[in-house]
Formats: C-alpha cells, sequence, structure tokens
C-alpha cells in the first residue's frame, strides 16, 4: 500500500513542479510548488523522516514560499509585467537538453548495483536526530547560525533605501 | 515499504532536471530563484532516500542543516530581488546587463 502511494506522490509532485515552472503569473506558480512541496513531505515521512517532513512544511511551504508571495505581492508583479513567452526556437533546444540529461542520469542510477536493492522499512524518530544534530553536528549547527546572522546583516546591507545616484 | 533505491534516486533526478530548465528557461529573478529552490529539494530528497537505504541518521541531519541553508540564501537573494527592482523598476534578468562604477 505504501508503496503504490510513493508512486503516487512522486507523480503529483513532479507534476506539481512542472506545472509551476510553466506558468506565466509568479503567485501561481509559487501556490503549485506548495502542493509539491506538500507531497515531497509525504514521501520523506513514508521514507522514515518525520522531522523531516514536518520541517518541509513549517520551514519550505510555510516560511520560504509565503515568503517568495509576499515578495511577489509586495512588488505588485501583475501577470502582464513578466515578458512574452519564448518561442519554440528559444524553448525547444532547451526542454531538449533537459530532456536527454534526465534520460542519461537516470540511466546512470539503474547501471549502480545499488540500485535495485529496495529500501527497507525504516522509522526515525526526532529524537534521535536531535541527538545527532546536537552531539556529533554541533559544529555544522554553529556554522549554520552564524551563516544564518550574516544572511541577516545581509539582507538588511541590501534592504537600505538608496543612496543619490543608485536609482535609475 | 518495497521501492527500489533507484526508483527514488530517479524521481530526485526528474525533480532537479525540472528545476534546472526553470533556471535556464524562465527570464524573469524570481522564477529563477524558484528553479534554485526546486533543486534544492531533489537534494534533500536524495539525502533522506539514502538515509533510508542505509538506515543511518546522518542523512536527515543533513536536510534540517540544508533547510536553515536555504533560508538563509533566500533571504539575501529576496533583498537583492528587491533591490533590482528599486534600481530598474523591472525583474527580466536580460536588462540586468549594465556596470556602473
Amino acid at each position: 500500500m505504501t508503496t503504490v502511494l510513493f508512486y503516487i506522490l512522486g507523480f503529483i509532485m513532479l507534476t506539481a513542479t512542472l506545472l509551476c515552472i510553466t506558468r506565466r503569473n509568479p503567485v501561481h506558480a509559487v501556490i503549485y510548488l506548495v502542493a509539491g512541496f506538500f507531497a515531497l513531505a509525504l514521501m520523506f515521512y513514508l521514507l522514515g523522516a518525520p522531522l523531516a517532513a514536518a520541517w518541509q512544511i513549517i520551514v519550505y511551504a510555510g516560511a520560504i514560499m509565503v515568503l517568495f508571495l509576499f515578495i511577489i505581492m509586495m512588488l505588485g508583479l501583475a501577470p502582464q509585467e513578466t515578458p512574452e513567452g519564448p518561442g519554440w526556437r528559444r524553448w525547444g533546444p532547451l526542454v531538449l537538453l533537459s530532456a536527454s540529461l534526465m534520460v542519461c542520469t537516470v540511466l546512470l542510477i539503474m547501471q549502480d548495483p545499488a540500485a535495485g536493492k529496495e529500501i527497507g522499512d525504516f522509522y526515525l524518530a526526532p529524537q534521535a536526530v536531535g541527538e545527532s544534530l546536537f552531539g556529533r553536528y554541533v559544529l555544522a549547527v554553529e556554522m549554520v547560525s552564524f551563516q544564518l546572522l550574516f544572511a541577516t546583516i545581509g539582507a538588511y546591507l541590501l534592504g537600505r533605501p538608496l543612496s543619490k545616484g543608485e536609482g535609475q | 515499504m518495497m521501492i527500489p533505491f533507484g526508483h527514488a534516486l530517479s524521481f530526485a533526478a526528474a525533480l532537479f532536471v525540472l528545476g534546472l530548465t526553470c533556471v535556464l528557461l524562465r527570464r524573469q529573478v524570481i522564477m529563477i530563484l524558484i528553479g534554485v529552490e526546486i533543486m534544492l529539494n531533489a537534494a534533500s530528497l536524495v539525502f533522506v532516500s539514502a538515509s533510508a537505504y542505509w538506515q543511518q541518521v546522518d542523512g536527515q541531519v543533513f536536510v534540517i542543516l540544508l533547510m536553515a541553508i536555504t533560508a538563509a540564501e533566500v533571504a539575501v537573494a529576496l533583498a537583492m530581488v528587491v533591490y533590482l527592482w528599486r534600481r530598474k523598476r523591472t525583474l527580466v534578468a536580460d536588462e540586468f546587463n549594465g556596470m556602473s562604477g
């Protein structure tokens, strides 16, 4: 049952992402991407990662995508301000390139002997993740917290009002 | 759950290629950033499925770290988007083609 569910969720995720990258209106694109992230979070849960699944919804869908939505709405990016869609001469070669890249990657993955082996039943309680995160990987946590601090300072500096001569 | 490891990796590869296509194809800066987000999510799918395949905790730890890094990256990138909008009143990537010292 869970096996079938995994493939259905993967199909939903890929379809939502495909719809997302083809929308003209950025708001619609973000909403489709949130739908895709919900499916991805459920895939994480099926793969035995309940903490990552919860954080995928809280952090990605709840915080990051809402931040995107907030910026899009703050700048008032109406769909007519996005450029005309490129003709098939422009996107045809790109889609061909991406499709051939994907076929090559999947063929490479399938050649590996590990590819045919099945993922066994696995469930990792959030407690084990937390113990590893703040035990063995505590240095990485510190580095990420420094990075968040630098990002805050950078966002503050970029968000200052423009000085004279900087604007158009 | 009885999924071959290769199928989980193939889903991640398809997601990554979709994100790459979005980055290459779209001309609006916001959509390029969304493509980067899609690629990062493909990476976290690989981490989680590898964690389940080898029955180890490390993959999930790195997914948590990846989310924090993504939050930092998005904060700076969206501040840049607001800055670019203030400067040129457009977000089409082709318009940003001049340097002024």
